[in-house]
């Protein structure tokens, strides 16, 4: 193997890898502030429980990004030197913004809402909280507009040539408000609500299937269905949008998603289907003209398909840009079915009644995790031959010094932590949602006496 | 080219990255020198009272790291392209430990088991020692400059072409100077038998950083002449070392009289000065090139454009006051000796 093999595995697991955890940390960071807000309007210490509880999960799925995150920071120069430069001027204002105003913030924030409970007054501590989850949200406003730049590129110019080349900023503004960024930045942060909302469903459920801690249960499912509602049906919308920028912009990609061959001609939008590249075949089943409707409102407007790109500047993998694709739009319309259902039963008043849809969310956590990942590969893997579209080719933007045993080194390293990492993950994981809110042998409402009796031993 | 206060864009980014580094070094050092110690400390109690005294801010410090680095990357991207690419493994390494490191931080007070805590115990202490010994390493291999050629790409090869003589002297003060910086920090924050003990191991840190840097320095007069050459053109800049040497000196002074928070604040002088010094040696160059001087990566040859900088400064002005406003509000949150409850490692 060689090592532009080796960097893009080495990335693509390095990143996969991260972004199991932020989503995670900013669905919660919003769920949590939401218990918070409760607790503070309300006065009932059920809220501060159910924030207490989640903060300490969050604790762990942010110490994990955390950990995870400056590798990819540090990847840009090891792995890719060519690209840090190109991409250097521009892309490096929305690095130097992420670092200034969303991870100081986070950070700054972070020990407060994790040590700071009998420290300071309630309402400072959600300002904590509150700071901590913008924090995350800002941090996903500056690497996604950087991504998007490098899918829709703006606001610059490129001076040099050959090896030499590169991009310098010409208008901010213009680079921020690329074509892509705001479609994905919205689409990217409701798909982190949805990972946190249903990932808060799942331990409840359970909860709530074994009978523990059920009345304090019962509110935070509630409060979880409401998000992840929401942003169930949102996610339609922010999705269709981003599928008609990229229709605009990276048509090669668009083409890819629906395995759309003829140059031009209507397209076809498939259910769920299969890829046969030799023979330019898709064999599934498809609603024809779907794709033309879609972006156009008619069945028979035309669509630039593969075949209008040169073989060297379309992706090479469609077949797994078309699955990756498909997943997350049958995902994302199972969770529209899924939630509405459950406001439906809520409204009739049996939701904690009916077993099997506890144990649907029990194991439903998992899918917008899946949602997640799959719907960066399509739109990553759908951008190639291009790590700039159009402007620098993923095999050019190597480091040139670095070898292959180098990277085959790091590769297996990051393996080997991050296999280590999953597992300290699941096991303490699953070790803090048996153990539960608070300590049951006790009362279900001694706790709540035993915080106000320790407040009391020691004032702050 | 555009200036400032007389100053021109590439020069004053350089000493943002400056002193966004110096910030780092600063603060993790401390808690990557706390971490050095950790197995020094016998009892269980002691343990966790050293690990809770960084507890509230040792992520906040890392940022610093992440700052710097994206403000590197933004700032000089040839530079950041070169030095990374270059110091592949050294950085890979780091990048290991610094996970093991944080890791272990969250795992250790997870589980009761003895096995449990002395196996984090013993990756968190030696990802502590092992990390500022790996920044020291680059620091090194910075100042002796590298092998670049045509379009700046390194040209060293090889699997361990990071490690030399020198390079590891750095590295070595380095480790004496944050484990020296973080027991004074650990002071501030413990009391009782702890306290007592430590008195006893700032006295060997700081012993085993006047040694290491002693020689590293004479070592570097002698077989690295071009580093001063800076001071030799321009006396007036030996009033630099001076004051490193004053500020080292005060640090045994007033710890012997137990002010610790004053020692502190000349731990920390000391490691920006010396900061200062490694840039008077290199500035207008960040990476020389031991193969061809046109090659030699500079402030100005390695710099975005002057449009970019002038957008990072403005950040850089509206950013500061922010980020030292929560990080004093923090600081101030969890001030005095440290105390364990129910959120506790
Ligand atoms: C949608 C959001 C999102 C995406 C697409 C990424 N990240 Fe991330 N990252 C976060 C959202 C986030 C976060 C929510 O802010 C983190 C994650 C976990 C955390 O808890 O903070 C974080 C942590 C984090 C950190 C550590 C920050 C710290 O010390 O506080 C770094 C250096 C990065 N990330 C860098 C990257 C890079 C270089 C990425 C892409 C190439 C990337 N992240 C993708
Ligand atoms: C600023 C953000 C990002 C940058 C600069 C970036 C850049 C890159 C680079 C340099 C590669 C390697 C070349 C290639 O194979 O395409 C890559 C591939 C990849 N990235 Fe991104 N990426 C970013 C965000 C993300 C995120 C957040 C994910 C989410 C998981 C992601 C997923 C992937 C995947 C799966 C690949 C492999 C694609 C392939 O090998 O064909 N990327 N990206
Ligand atoms: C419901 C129907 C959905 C549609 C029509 C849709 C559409 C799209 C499209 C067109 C892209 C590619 C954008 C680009 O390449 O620029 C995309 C990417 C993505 N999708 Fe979806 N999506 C849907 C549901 C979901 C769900 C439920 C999730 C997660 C819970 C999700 C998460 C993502 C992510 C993380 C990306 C990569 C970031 C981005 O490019 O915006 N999507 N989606």
């Amino acid at each position: 193997m060689d090592v532009e093999i080796l960097s893009r595995i080495q990335f693509a697991f390095t990143i996969a890898f991260h972004y199991i955890y932020p989503p995670l940390s900013i669905g919660l960071g919003l769920i949590m502030v939401i218990m918070e807000s409760l607790y503070l309007k309300t006065g009932n210490k059920e809220y501060e429980l159910l924030a207490k509880f989640w903060t300490r999960i969050f604790a762990l799925t942010f110490g994990i990004g955390v950990a995870t995150g400056i590798v990819m920071e540090f990847e840009f120069g090891t792995n890719w030197a060519t690209y840090s430069r190109y991409v250097g001027d521009v892309f490096g204002s929305a690095l130097a913004a992420e670092g200034i105003f969303a991870f100081a913030l986070e950070s700054g924030f972070l020990g407060v809402l994790l040590f700071g409970w009998n420290r300071v007054k309630p309402w400072v501590h959600w300002v904590a909280t509150m700071g901590v989850f913008l924090g995350s949200m800002f941090s996903a406003v500056w690497i996604v507009i950087a991504n998007s730049w490098q899918q829709t590129p703006a606001g610059f110019h490129v001076v040099g040539e050959g090896m030499e080349a590169r991009a310098e900023i010409t208008d901010f503004w213009e680079m921020v408000f690329n074509p892509s960024s705001m479609d994905r930045l919205i689409h990217t942060w409701q798909g982190a609500f949805l990972a946190g909302a249903f990932l808060v469903l799942s331990v409840h459920a359970y909860y709530l299937r074994k009978g523990r801690f059920v009345e304090i249960s019962k509110k935070a499912f509630r409060i979880a269905l409401v998000v992840a509602t929401i942003f169930s049906l949102s996610q339609l919308v922010s999705g269709h949008s981003s599928a008609n920028g990229v229709a605009e912009n990276q048509p090669a990609k668009l083409a890819a998603f629906e395995g759309h061959f003829e140059a031009s001609a209507p397209g076809d939008m498939y259910l769920f289907g299969w890829v046969d590249k030799e023979s330019q075949q898709v064999w599934g089943i498809k609603i024809p003209g779907g794709l033309s409707f879609l972006l156009d409102y008619r069945f028979d407007t035309p669509v630039t398909g593969l075949n209008a790109f040169a073989e060297r500047d379309r992706p090479s993998q469609i077949n797994a840009v078309f699955q990756f694709y498909h997943i997350m739009i049958s995902i994302g319309m199972f969770l529209i079915a899924l939630t509405l259902f459950a406001c439906y039963k809520w409204y009739r008043g049996d939701l904690f009644e009916t077993k099997w849809l506890l144990w649907v969310f029990s194991f439903s956590v998992i899918l917008p995790q899946v949602a997640n990942q799959v719907g960066w590969y399509a739109a990553e893997m759908g951008r190639q031959p291009w790590v700039v579209y159009g402007l620098l080719r993923t095999s050019d933007a190597l480091s040139k010094s670095v070898t292959e045993n180098q990277v085959l080194f790091s590769l297996i390293m990051f393996f080997f932590i991050y296999t280590l990492l999953l597992l300290l993950f699941l096991y303490l994981l699953n070790k803090k949602i048996k153990h539960g809110p608070y300590d049951e042998e006790e009362d279900n409402d001694l706790p709540f006496q035993r915080e106000v009796a320790q407040s009391f031993s020691n004032p702050k | 080219m555009e200036t400032l206060a007389g100053i021109d864009y590439p020069t004053l980014w350089f000493l943002v990255v400056g002193g966004l580094f110096s910030g780092y070094a600063i603060l993790d050092g401390f808690d990557f020198g706390a971490g050095a110690w950790h197995l020094f400390f016998n009892q269980e109690k002691s343990r966790r009272l050293a690990l809770n005294a960084i507890g509230p801010v040792w992520d906040g410090n890392e940022v610093w790291l992440v700052i710097g680095g994206g403000a590197l990357f933004a700032g000089f991207p040839v530079m950041y392209a070169t030095l990374l690419s270059g110091m592949y493994i050294p950085f890979m390494l780091f990048l290991m430990f610094i996970i093991f490191r944080a890791v272990s931080i969250e795992f250790r007070s997870k589980e009761e088991m003895a096995w449990w805590r002395k196996m984090w115990d013993i990756s968190y202490s030696v990802s502590s020692i092992v990390l500022p010994f790996l920044l020291g390493i680059v620091l090194g291999n910075v100042l002796l400059g590298l092998p670049i050629g045509e379009n700046f790409e390194y040209e060293g090869g090889g699997f361990f072409t990071f490690l030399n003589p020198f390079a590891l002297m750095v590295g070595t003060s380095t480790l004496a100077l944050m484990m020296s910086h973080g027991a004074i920090y650990l002071l501030l924050k413990t009391e009782g038998r702890m306290y007592a003990k430590l008195t006893v191991l700032l006295k060997k840190g700081m012993i085993f950083f006047m040694v290491s840097f002693g020689i590293t320095s004479l070592y570097t007069l002698i077989y690295i002449p071009h580093l001063s050459d800076t001071f030799r053109n321009q006396p007036v800049l030996f009033i630099v070392p001076l004051l490193v040497f004053l500020s080292i000196a005060n640090v045994p002074r007033l710890s012997s009289k137990k002010k610790y928070g004053q020692a502190f604040f000349f731990s920390s002088l000391t490691i920006s000065l010396l900061l200062v010094l490694v840039a008077i040696e290199l500035y207008p160059n960040l990476l020389v090139s031991t193969l061809d001087p046109q090659y030699t990566i500079t402030v100005y040859n390695a710099a975005a454009s002057d449009k970019s900088l002038g957008i990072m400064l403005t950040f850089a002005a509206i950013g500061t006051p922010l980020v030292i406003g929560y990080t004093t509000f923090v600081y101030l949150t969890f001030r005095g000796k440290v105390k364990i409850d129910e959120m506790s490692y």
